[in-house]
């Protein structure tokens, strides 16, 4: 919303500058967007009137002018060809900074002749682009005024952003009234009084919608106005609508431009000699159509309120009018509409055919069903002032709805919601001043809302007008109080595994991406959603479905930053993946993988590209942070099939899968454009088992042997097929109470182990609770080992 | 018999004096003083002697032998000494050579911050609590008091799904307050919650992504009221910001869930297309807040002339951006490895306020 000073003057009367204005403004709830001042550059530059013109002696393209100020005669060298005694134009002196070339004039002698100033063009003044010479001003404007008023420069323009539900502020008036109750000044009213009909000419008018259907349009004003002329409108309407950045069409449509801005209440005005027959409001059938202003052709939808003639549909109600009853410079008689349209029916049908009209903004947030009669007679009057005509009687169609409504407010309600206590006097006064009936008092009162005030509904709507009236800056902050000495802990558990996740994949050297929920349907379904849950309004064919995994993301996240030249890397990220098209059926996931070289080129080892144990080792070492009991852990190969499958696998308990790992499907990355391998592992955060709350923090007692352990290397040969898992539980399965550590230090193939086997070579520490072990037992303890890798394992001891 | 150990030890000693490494001395001490050398053979010979030359003899022989030894002992630690200063000398390596690479990752901005929105709501009581991304109707609008009329529940804001539940639409969340509704339901007043989160609308350029992330908060008991809400967000902001100047203002505003409703704004400064926060004439809106609408409060069952209090929703992105000075909201989605390391944080700086939000 846009609007001048000068134009929220002819409602305010005040004398407040536009500074003051514009903070009240904000403070009232009306954010001033910017205020834009054509005017302020012309600061002190005035009329002034040439009193005599010579040839300057140096040159012949120039004068020597005599110039009369408001402060006395002086001396001015000007290169116009204009230039004549009398003429009255704008003087800008010495310290002014001419607004087209921003340069500051100085007192100068120009070949001898000492200037004292210079007489403006129009293009000088930044105000057009007339540079045919000075400005010749006419109608004698006194010598001294300043350039503003005389060049009748609209002031400054200021620009709102009103929330939608102050329909009342989207005119002047509404704005005008805001600062009036908050002591800017004095409301001012239009002339709303009357206009004897000047004819009887009348046009019929029918409200013809479907039973139950009448809410469209309750109240539909008409005037008949002949002989008007329809040229263009003067300067002040023409310029006050240009600062708001409308264009100047003709003085009919300036008028209903200007009263849709000046009071919220859009018109239309028909050309009476373009309508044939009656005028009937309906509902529209579908796949009728209407040529619009706007210059577009409409078609239009079943239940759209429109209003017709015998030809057809002539105007969409409250959204745009037609282009066939339009008026023109030919316009000689008119049919003034002023009607009061449904909100929600408006701003359905604007929306479905994509019209945002100045009207459809008003109608949609509801305007002062009050103010369709006076607004007839205040539209009357200036289209009589601008186009002369004579005016046919009010016709009304409908009636004027009753939307005053009232409510009970406990005075009670604006400390206890509000933190303030506010004097009765300034609360009465100042709910008065915006329009509300205020009755009784002083605990209780009867409050009546302005037919205006369709955001208005409940005790804290008018603590809220009392509180913004007062102003917010005059609540007293108040710290809540706290809860305990304190604070306790918030965080549950699972919030707290999460942040653990990722502080620790972090530290693990991968960095934390936060990508859309969104990803192309084709890899949602190829991540293992069944049906993919899709957008019916995705922004862009990439972000159609919400993500089954969150792997897709990341590795579309490595195609860019190998593109970039990134040659090794890691990537991860903690948040939800999507289950179900219902809420809750999500899962907090985390997902991560490492690409390309695990390391820059150095000097201290060769160059590797990332492989699966490296993967391995970040998806265990997260799931340790996450509370899971990884040393009772099985490893499957059964990894979902984005996976290779031979080089893939699922950490799980027992029949509980917790996570998945291992190299990206190499089809998978052909698909992405991904040349490089990808490690990569995913896990729900919350089907892991849930942190067990416990009774007392202490940890136990250490349990150290004190006794020697002892080391024994065995190398096993075994069938290709055979896993070192099995080799290693059965290990530790053989010798239950000794057996501490067990560790894999060599797989072999090769010369000296036949094909199609392998020797895996394991360290087994040794160590008893309670005594040394013997040689004895250390024998036992290792032929029973061996006993039982082979019995699990069809192992033999590679010689 | 006389004993010509004076000339024995001379020799001793000079040979000591001439071992050049261990080895040799050890030979030495052999050829001296081990079960064949010359001193051991020396007192070999004292079983042939009277006792009195016996006990002389022995005397000076041991007085041999201590000397020896305690040579040889010098010796061999000068020696040793010399070995390690050669092998040290040996061993010498370019330390200036670069490290073993060590990858540390980086934690995203908006992780981090939400930590440190965290951080602070917490001191003050606050709980965190969570809702779903996808969420329906009631929850996200119509308990909220948004009428189905309202813009915001038009096409153009709110991401849709194909899929509906039992014929009524499902959607993204357009912000957190169904958080709030959530919340309410499941549990008993007072509330404090904050909830961070996803959040989505249908729209896309410089300031806007379909998708980021706010922080929601609630607040409701018996008492509180807009002075709280003031007080409780200018804590929070000079928390937050790490400045007690930072200049505040509140404004009145329209949410369809609160009233009386306000917009917050802070100071700020623009100079040469730098934004700074905290000082200057300008002023920058952070959030949106207000008293919950009785409305809302109906919808979730509470009686609003017993229950009361504010609730405030904030971009958690656009306080990352206005406190760590990144330039474009749409970065954060791209997962640029350079841009990580450039705004993440490191994996150790947890936010506390014990310890500072931020270093």
């Amino acid at each position: 919303m846009k609007l001048t000073l000068p134009w929220l003057k002819e409602h305010l009367d005040t004398k407040a500058d536009v500074e003051s204005v514009a903070k009240k403004l904000t403070d009232l709830g009306l954010e001033v967007e910017g205020i834009t001042d054509p005017g302020a550059a012309l600061a002190g530059f005035q009329v002034a009137e040439i009193v005599e013109v010579a040839r300057h002696p140096q040159a012949d393209r120039l004068s020597a002018l005599k110039v009369r100020t408001a402060d006395g005669v002086l001396s001015v060298v000007c290169g116009a060809q204009n230039v004549r005694q009398g003429l009255r134009s704008i003087l800008a002196r010495p310290g002014h900074v001419v607004p087209a070339t921003g340069v500051t004039l100085t007192k100068a002698e120009i070949r001898g002749v000492p200037s004292e100033g210079m007489m403006c063009s129009w293009r000088e003044l930044g105000l057009g682009e007339d540079h045919e010479g000075i400005i010749d001003l006419a109608g004698e404007p006194e010598v001294g005024t300043p350039a503003v008023a005389a060049l009748g420069i609209e002031g400054p323009v200021i620009e709102l952003k009103v929330t939608p539900e102050r329909a009342d502020c989207f005119g002047v008036n509404g704005i005008a009234r805001d600062l009036a109750a908050a002591g800017v000044g004095r409301l001012k009213s239009r002339d709303f009084s009357p206009v004897a009909p000047g004819t009887d000419a009348v046009t019929r008018t029918r409200l013809a919608f479907a039973p139950g259907n009448e809410g469209a349009c309750p109240l539909f004003v008409t005037r008949t106005i002949k002989g008007v002329r329809n040229g263009p409108s003067p300067d002040w309407l023409q310029r006050r609508l240009t600062a708001i950045g409308l264009r100047p069409i003709s003085a009919l449509v300036d008028i209903t431009n200007y009263l849709t801005f000046d009071l919220s209440r859009p018109l239309h005005v028909f050309d009476r000699n373009k309508l044939q027959g009656d005028l009937v409001l309906r509902e529209a059938q579908g796949g009728e159509t209407l040529a619009g202003l706007d210059g577009r052709t409409h078609t239009l939808s079943a239940g759209m309120t429109v209003i017709c003639d015998d030809s057809g549909v002539v105007s969409l109600a409250g959204v745009v009018g037609g282009e066939s009853t339009s008026c023109d410079e030919g316009t000689t008689d008119v049919v003034l509409e002023v009607a009061l349209f449904d909100p929600l029916r408006t701003a359905e049908t604007g929306r479905r055919l994509g019209i945002d009209s100045d009207a459809r903004a008003r109608f949609e947030r509801g305007i002062d069903p009050e103010l369709v009669l006076p607004g007839t007679e205040f539209a009357t009057r200036l289209i009589l002032e601008l186009c002369g005509g004579r005016a046919g009687p009010v016709e009304i169609a409908g009636k004027v709805p009753e939307t005053r409504g009232r409510l009970t407010f406990h005075t009670a309600q604006i400390e206890r919601l509000a933190g303030i206590t506010v004097e009765r006097e300034e609360m009465e006064a100042g709910l008065e001043a915006l329009g509300f009936g205020v009755d009784g008092g002083p605990d209780l009162y009867e409050i009546t809302i302005p037919s205006w005030r369709h955001d208005v509904s409940t005790e804290a709507c008018i603590v809220e007008e009392v509180a913004r009236l007062h102003g917010y800056d005059h609540i007293p902050p108040v710290s809540v109080p706290r809860m305990a000495a304190v604070s306790a802990q918030v965080l549950t558990p699972e919030q707290r595994r999460r942040s653990d996740v990722r502080r620790l994949a972090a530290a693990r050297g991968l960095m934390e991406a936060v990508t859309w929920s969104f990803m192309p349907e084709g890899l949602a379904v190829r991540f293992g959603a069944a049906q993919p849950i899709r957008l019916q309004n995705p922004i862009h064919a990439d972000l159609s479905a919400l993500r089954p995994s969150i792997l897709p993301n990341l590795l579309a996240a490595v195609r860019r930053n190998v593109d970039r030249g990134f040659r090794g890397g890691g990537l991860f990220e903690v948040g939800p993946r999507f289950i179900a098209a219902e809420p809750g059926r999500q899962a907090w996931n985390c997902a991560g993988l490492r690409f390309g070289e695990l390391r820059q080129r150095n000097w201290l080892e060769p160059v590797r590209n990332v492989d699966v144990f490296d993967i391995k080792a970040d998806v265990l070492a997260l799931l340790t942070a996450a509370g899971a009991k990884i040393d009772t852990a099985q490893i499957s190969t059964d990894a979902p099939d984005w996976f290779h499958p031979g080089r893939s696998g699922r950490v799980r308990l027992g029949p509980q899968v917790l996570a998945s790992f291992g190299e990206i499907h190499p089809a998978v990355l052909a698909e992405l454009g991904i040349e490089l391998p990808v490690m990569a592992f995913e896990f729900d955060l919350d089907s892991l088992p849930k942190p067990r709350a416990r009774a007392g923090r202490g940890k136990g007692a250490l349990q150290a042997s004190p006794f020697p352990a002892v080391e024994r290397d065995f190398a096993f040969l075994v069938e290709e097929g055979v896993t070192v898992d099995a080799i290693l539980k059965a290990i530790r399965q053989a010798e239950k109470q000794l057996v501490r550590e067990v560790s894999v230090f060599d797989v072999y193939r090769g010369q000296g182990v036949e094909p199609g086997k392998k020797s895996v070579a394991v360290a087994v520490r040794l160590q008893a609770h309670d005594r040394t072990l013997t040689e004895q037992a250390i024998e036992t303890a290792s032929q029973r080992i061996v006993a039982s890798v082979t019995k699990a394992t069809g192992a033999s001891l590679r010689g | 018999m006389t004993l010509d150990v004076g000339s024995l030890r001379d020799q001793a000693l000079a040979a000591i004096d001439a071992a050049a490494d261990l080895r040799a001395l050890d030979e030495v001490r052999v050829s001296y003083l081990g079960k064949k050398g010359a001193v051991t053979g020396l007192l070999k010979q004292l079983g042939g002697m009277d006792p009195d030359s016996r006990k002389e003899a022995g005397r000076r022989i041991n007085e041999l032998k201590d000397r020896l030894e305690a040579a040889l002992g010098e010796r061999k630690a000068g020696l040793q000494a010399a070995a390690l200063e050669a092998r040290l000398q040996a061993e010498r390596i370019d330390v200036t050579l670069p490290a073993r690479e060590e990858q540390v990752g980086r934690i995203h901005p908006v992780s981090q911050v939400t930590d440190e929105i965290i951080a602070i709501f917490a001191d003050m009581g606050f709980a965190v609590a969570e809702g779903p991304d996808v969420e329906d109707d009631f929850h996200n609008f119509e308990a909220l008091n948004l009428p189905k009329e309202h813009p915001a529940r038009q096409m153009h804001d709110t991401f849709y799904l194909e899929a509906e539940q039992n014929g009524a639409p499902l959607l993204l969340r357009t912000h957190t307050s169904p958080v709030q509704i959530r919340t309410m339901l499941a549990g008993k007043p007072p509330f404090r919650i904050i909830a961070p989160g996803r959040t989505y609308r249908v729209d896309s350029d410089m300031t806007h992504t379909p998708m980021f992330h706010q922080v929601e908060g609630l607040l409701i008991d018996r008492r509180t009221h807009m002075g709280h809400l003031k007080g409780c967000l200018i804590d929070f902001v000079r928390s937050y910001f790490e400045s007690d100047r930072i200049p505040v203002r509140f404004r009145p505003s329209y949410f369809p869930f609160t009233e009386p409703s306000a917009e917050m704004d802070i100071g700020c400064k623009r100079s040469q297309g730098e934004l700074v926060v905290g000082e200057g004439s300008d002023w920058l809106e952070i959030l949106g807040c207000g008293m919950v609408h009785p409305k809302v409060l109906r919808a979730v069952n509470l009686d609003p002339d017993e229950w009361q209090g504010f609730a405030f929703g904030m971009g958690i992105d656009r306080v990352a951006m206005l406190k760590y000075g990144i330039p474009d909201l749409r970065t954060f989605f791209e997962a640029d490895l350079r841009w990580l390391k450039h705004y993440g944080f490191m994996p150790l700086d947890v936010p506390t306020l014990a310890g500072g939000l931020s270093r």
